[in-house]
C-alpha cells in the first residue's frame, strides 16, 4: 500500500480554527467578562450592604422598578392585542406598510422616543397649544412632563410591535374553523374569544409578556429623561449613584442586582420559548386574511387603522415639527443652522454637528468590528462541536447584562482608557454583538449541511466552502447585521452615557441630544429636536433596509 | 478499482457498520441495497470521506485514501436532496467543480454545455435552481457532478425525493446516463459508481451488482438476477419481496431433505459457486424457499414428491398467470400452525374454488435452502 501524497497535515487548519474561536472568546472575555467581575469585586463592601439595607429609599426603588414594569407590559398587551388582531385577520390597503410601521419605535433609540414624547405632549406641544387654543385656555391643560404617565406611555409606543409581531403572527396561524366549531357550539364571540382564542394564544401572550418586561425592567433612558428625578429604577440609581452621589459600591451592588433579576428574567423566557417551540405549524399568512365586510367591521377597522397610525406617528411628527417651528409657531431652520456652532454657555464643548459626526464615525467602526466577530463567531457555532454547547450561551449573554452594568464596569475596570474614544466603540460592538449574531445565527444554520458537503465533494477546501456556500448565502444577512449594528451603535445611550462624560469632545449625538433636553431655554430644546430628528431619520432609513433585506417576516428580537 | 477493507464505524457506542469489506471494478456501478439504517449511506459517506471510519481502509487503484481529506478525493457525488446551491444557476452550480479544480476557463463553458446535453438538459444553464422541477434538479445534480471528471460517482438515494412514476421513468434514463458517462470523464470501461437506495427495483434496473446490507453488515453480493434467483439469506429473499419463507430443520444432506411446517420437504442443495457471506450476528436458523412456481396440482390419488393438502384461500388472476393463495393446514393439524402459501399457475390451469381442498406436489427443484 502506498501513502497517498494528497493527505496534507491538518493541523494548520486546526490553528487556524482555535484562532478563530479564540478572537471572539478573548474579546467578551476581556470587555465583558473581566468589567462583570470588576463590579462584583467592588460590591462587596459593607457599608454598601448596610446603606442598601437601611434605607427604606432603596427599597422603594426596588418596588417602583418592578411595578412600572409590570404596568408597562401590561398596558402593551391592551394597547398591542387590538392590533395585533387587525393584522391577523384583515386585509387592507396599506397593511404592509402600517405593519412596518409598528416596528419602527422598535428600532428608535431611546432618546429620540424620549424626545419625541417631550415634543408631542410637553407645555408648548402641539397637543396643549391646540387645546389651549381650542378652549381658550391660560395654560396648557395636560401637565406630563416627569409623570409616570408620560414614562408608560413611551413604554407602550416602543414595545406595541413586540405584541404584534409576536401575538399577531401566532394568531394569524390559529385555524380559524376551532372558532367557528365554538360558535356553531353556542359561544358567543367573547366567550368564544375568551374560551378558545385566548388558551390558544397564550404561549406567544406569555413570551410578548416577558420580552416587554425584561424591556421596561431595564429601560434606562426612558425613565431618565421622561421621569425625572423622583422616578428611579435599579437601571437609573445605578447611574445616578455613581454619577450624582459617588458611591461606585451602592451602585456596584444594584448592578449585581440587575444582572441577577435580568439573568432569572431571561432564563425564565428561554425556558418558555423552549416549552413553547414545538408543533408549531406555520402556514402562509394570507389564507386567514380577508377584507372587512360589514359596515361595522369596516368602522372597527378604519378607527384600529388610524388609531394605530396616530399612536405612532403623532410623536415622531410632533419631533420633526418641533425641530422646524419657533416659540411662536413660525417656520425656522435656525436650529439646524445652528448645529455647527459652539454657542457661548453651551451645555456641551463642542458644536452639536460634532456630535452627529462622532457617532456616524463610531457607528462605522462598529459595523466594522461587531461584523468581524459576529462572522468569526457564527462561523464556528454554526459547526456542530463539542464546544458548542457551552460556547453558544456564552455568546448570547452579554444581551442580558444591560448597556449601563456594561458602561459602569468599563468605567470601573479601564479607568485608563477613559478619556478614549476605544472604550466608546468597544461598548458600541459589544452592545451590537448578539444583534449581529441573531442576524446571521438562523440563515447559517437554515443552510443545509449536504451543501457544504457537495463543495467539498466537488473540491472546495474548508475555507473555499466557507467563501463559496456560507459567505454568499449569509450576504443579505449580513447587511441586516450590519444595519443593526449601526442603528445600535448610533442610538447606544446607557453604556456611553458612563463612559463619555459632557465636556469630551468625543461625545455622541444621544449624549448631546440628553444634555440639552435637560436645558431651559427655546433654542435648547429646539437643537435637541433637531438632532433627535437627525438621529430618527438615521435609523428610520435603517430600518427600513433590514425591513427589505429580512429573508423572514418573524424575525428574532 | 475500488477496494474497502474491513470497514468499521459506530455513533455513539451503537456500530452501524461492522466490518465491511467490498471491491468494486472499474466501470461496474454498484448498488447499496437495504433497509433504513442498515449503514448503505454512513458507507457512502465514508467512501467519499464525509465521515471517518473507526477502522479500515478505503483503497482506490491501490492507494490508501483513508486519511485523504473530502476535496481531495476527486469523486463526484449526488444527494438525496441534490444539495443545489441555491444561489447560482444551473450552469453556475455545473461549473462549479470546474473551478475547484482549477480547469482553463475557455474549456468550462463548453464542458458544461457538453455535461447538460448529456443528462437532456441543454438550453437550461441560465435557470435558477427553484425554477426547476424536481426532476430537472436531480439531473442538474448528476450534471454537476459528472462535470469534472470524477474517478468514482457516488448516488445516495438520489430519486428518493421524486414521486413513484417519474422514479420509475429516471430509474432507465439514470443507468443510460451512467453507461455513457464513460466517454465523458475519460473512461472507456464506463463510470464507476456506487449507488445507494432502499428499493429493489431501483438497484436492479440501475446496477451491475448489488450488495444487499442489513445492520451494518453485507449480506449478500451478486448480480441482480443471481440475487433474485439465489436470495443467499431468509433477509434477502424477505427484503426482495418473496414469500413462502419457512423455518427448516435440516434432516438429511444427502437427499436434501428439512423439516418443515409443512412437513418433512425435500430441496435443492446450495449451489457451490453462490457466494454465501460469513456474517457472525445473524446466524439464523435455516430456512427454506419455496418459488412461487414450485406447486404442480396434484390430481385425486396420483403420487408426487413434496405433497401438501391445504384449502384455496383466494385467487387473483394476474394476465398470463394467477396466484393462488393456499392455507396448509399445520403439522399437526391445528389451525395455529397453518401456513399459507402464496403459488403461481398458468391462467388457464383449473384450480378448486374458493374455500375448497386442493392437493399440490412441490418441485423440490424450487426449494432452496436460505440461511
Amino acid at each position: 500500500m502506498r501513502q497517498n501524497p494528497l493527505v496534507h497535515k491538518r493541523r494548520g487548519l486546526r490553528l487556524l480554527g482555535v484562532i478563530v474561536l479564540l478572537l471572539p472568546v478573548l474579546f467578551l472575555g476581556l470587555f465583558f467578562f473581566y468589567p462583570l467581575a470588576n463590579i462584583f469585586r467592588l460590591s462587596i463592601t459593607a457599608a454598601a450592604f448596610y446603606d442598601l439595607a437601611q434605607r427604606p429609599y432603596f427599597r422603594s426603588i426596588l418596588w417602583f422598578t418592578f411595578w412600572q414594569a409590570g404596568l408597562s407590559t401590561l398596558l402593551t398587551l391592551l394597547a398591542g392585542l387590538p392590533a395585533a388582531y387587525l393584522f391577523a385577520h384583515y386585509d387592507f390597503r396599506g397593511r404592509s406598510l402600517l405593519k412596518a410601521l409598528t416596528t419602527i419605535p422598535f428600532v428608535m433609540p431611546t432618546v429620540v422616543v424620549a424626545a419625541a414624547f417631550r415634543a408631542l405632549l410637553g407645555a408648548n406641544g402641539p397637543i396643549n397649544q391646540s387645546l389651549v387654543g381650542l378652549f381658550d385656555l391660560s395654560r396648557a391643560p395636560l401637565q406630563l412632563e416627569q409623570t409616570l404617565t408620560m414614562i408608560l406611555l413611551a413604554h407602550v409606543f416602543y414595545n406595541v410591535a413586540v405584541v404584534v409581531r409576536l401575538v399577531g403572527g401566532f394568531w394569524a396561524n390559529l385555524n380559524p374553523r376551532v372558532v367557528e366549531a365554538a360558535r356553531v357550539l353556542g359561544a358567543s364571540p367573547w366567550r368564544a374569544f375568551r374560551e378558545i382564542t385566548l388558551p390558544l394564544l397564550r404561549p406567544s401572550l406569555v413570551s410578548a409578556a416577558l420580552l416587554i418586561y425584561l424591556f421596561t425592567f431595564t429601560s434606562f433612558g426612558v425613565i431618565l429623561i421622561l421621569g425625572g428625578p423622583q422616578f428611579s429604577t435599579l437601571e437609573t440609581e445605578i447611574y445616578r449613584q455613581y454619577v450624582t452621589f459617588l458611591r461606585p459600591d451602592i451602585a456596584a451592588l444594584l448592578a449585581l442586582l440587575q444582572i441577577i433579576f435580568t439573568f432569572a428574567l431571561m432564563s425564565v423566557y428561554a425556558r418558555w420559548q423552549q416549552h413553547t417551540a414545538v408543533s408549531l405549524d406555520f402556514r402562509p399568512q394570507q389564507t386567514n386574511l380577508r377584507r372587512p365586510q360589514t359596515r361595522l367591521e369596516k368602522t372597527a377597522v378604519a378607527a384600529l387603522i388610524a388609531g394605530l397610525g396616530l399612536f405612532l406617528l403623532s410623536p415622531l411628527a410632533a419631533l420633526v415639527w418641533r425641530s422646524l417651528v419657533d416659540r411662536d409657531g413660525q417656520f425656522t431652520l435656525a436650529y439646524y443652522q445652528a448645529l455647527p456652532q459652539l454657542r457661548r454657555g453651551s451645555v456641551i464643548f463642542v458644536p452639536p454637528l460634532t456630535a452627529v459626526r462622532n457617532s456616524i464615525g463610531y457607528a462605522l467602526l462598529t459595523v466594522l468590528l461587531a461584523g468581524l466577530l459576529g462572522v468569526l463567531t457564527t462561523t464556528v457555532l454554526v459547526r456542530p462541536s463539542r464546544w458548542r454547547n457551552w460556547l453558544d450561551p456564552l455568546f448570547m449573554l452579554p444581551l442580558g447584562a444591560s448597556a449601563v452594568t456594561l458602561g459602569f464596569g468599563y468605567v470601573v475596570t479601564f479607568d485608563r482608557l477613559r478619556t478614549s474614544p476605544l472604550l466608546v466603540l468597544i461598548a458600541h460592538t459589544l452592545v451590537a454583538f448578539p444583534f449581529v449574531v441573531r442576524s446571521l445565527m438562523p440563515v447559517l444554520l437554515g443552510i443545509k449541511p449536504s451543501l457544504r458537503e457537495a463543495a467539498a465533494v466537488l473540491g472546495a477546501s474548508p475555507a473555499r466552502v466557507w467563501r463559496e456556500v456560507d459567505l454568499p448565502i449569509m450576504g443579505r444577512a449580513l447587511l441586516v447585521a450590519a444595519v443593526f449594528a449601526f442603528t445600535v451603535s448610533m442610538g447606544e445611550f446607557g453604556a456611553t452615557s458612563f463612559i463619555v462624560r459632557p465636556n469630551s469632545g468625543y461625545l455622541t449625538l444621544p449624549i448631546a441630544i440628553q444634555r440639552y433636553l435637560g436645558q431651559p431655554g427655546a433654542l435648547n430644546f429646539g437643537q435637541a429636536m433637531a438632532m433627535s430628528t437627525i438621529l430618527m431619520l438615521v435609523c428610520a432609513v435603517g430600518f427600513i433596509a433590514i425591513e427589505r433585506f429580512r429573508y423572514a417576516d418573524v424575525g428574532e428580537f | 478499482m475500488l477496494d474497502l477493507h474491513a470497514i468499521q464505524k459506530s455513533f455513539d457506542d451503537t456500530a452501524v457498520l461492522r466490518s465491511i469489506s467490498l471491491s468494486v471494478a472499474a466501470g461496474e456501478i454498484v448498488a447499496l441495497l437495504g433497509p433504513s439504517g442498515c449503514g448503505k449511506t454512513t458507507l457512502l459517506r465514508i467512501i467519499a470521506g464525509l465521515e471517518t471510519a473507526d477502522g479500515g481502509e478505503v483503497l482506490l487503484d491501490g492507494v490508501d485514501v483513508t486519511a485523504v481529506p473530502v476535496h481531495r478525493r476527486g469523486f463526484g457525488m449526488v444527494f438525496q436532496d441534490y444539495a443545489l446551491f441555491p444561489h447560482k444557476n444551473v450552469a453556475e452550480n455545473v461549473v462549479f467543480g470546474l473551478r475547484m479544480q482549477e480547469w482553463p476557463p475557455e474549456k468550462v463553458d463548453g464542458r458544461a454545455a457538453q455535461v447538460l446535453e448529456l443528462v437532456g438538459l441543454a438550453g437550461f444553464a441560465e435557470r435558477a435552481i427553484h425554477e426547476l422541477s424536481g426532476g430537472e434538479q436531480q439531473r442538474v445534480a448528476l450534471a454537476r457532478a459528472l462535470a469534472p471528471a470524477p474517478r468514482l460517482l457516488l448516488l445516495d438515494e438520489p430519486l428518493g425525493a421524486l414521486d413513484r412514476a417519474l422514479r420509475e421513468r429516471l430509474m432507465l434514463d439514470l443507468r443510460a446516463i451512467l453507461k455513457q458517462a464513460g466517454g465523458l470523464v475519460g473512461r472507456p470501461e464506463g463510470i464507476t459508481a456506487v449507488y445507494v437506495t432502499h428499493d429493489q427495483a431501483e438497484a436492479f434496473a440501475i446496477a451491475d451488482r448489488v450488495v444487499v446490507m442489513n445492520a451494518g453488515h453485507i449480506e449478500q453480493v451478486g448480480r441482480p438476477t443471481e440475487l433474485y434467483r439465489r436470495p443467499a439469506t431468509a433477509f434477502v429473499a424477505r427484503f426482495l419481496g418473496m414469500d413462502n419463507i419457512l423455518p427448516a430443520a435440516p434432516l438429511s444432506a444427502d437427499p436434501p431433505l428439512a423439516q418443515t411446517p409443512l412437513g418433512p420437504l425435500a430441496y435443492t442443495a446450495p449451489h457451490p459457486h453462490t457466494p454465501t457471506p460469513a456474517h457472525p450476528l445473524t446466524h439464523s436458523p435455516a430456512h427454506l424457499l419455496i418459488r412461487p412456481e414450485a406447486a404442480r396440482l396434484l390430481p385425486p390419488g396420483e403420487e408426487g414428491e413434496n405433497v401438501v393438502h391445504g384449502r384455496v384461500q383466494d385467487c387473483s388472476f394476474r394476465g398470463r398467470y394467477q396466484i393462488v393463495t393456499v392455507l396448509v393446514a399445520g403439522e399437526d393439524g391445528e389451525g395455529e400452525t397453518a401456513v399459507s402459501l402464496k403459488l403461481e399457475f398458468d391462467s388457464d390451469e383449473h384450480l378448486p374454488d374458493v374455500g375448497q381442498p386442493v392437493q399440490l406436489s412441490l418441485d423440490p427443484r424450487a426449494i432452496y435452502r436460505l440461511e
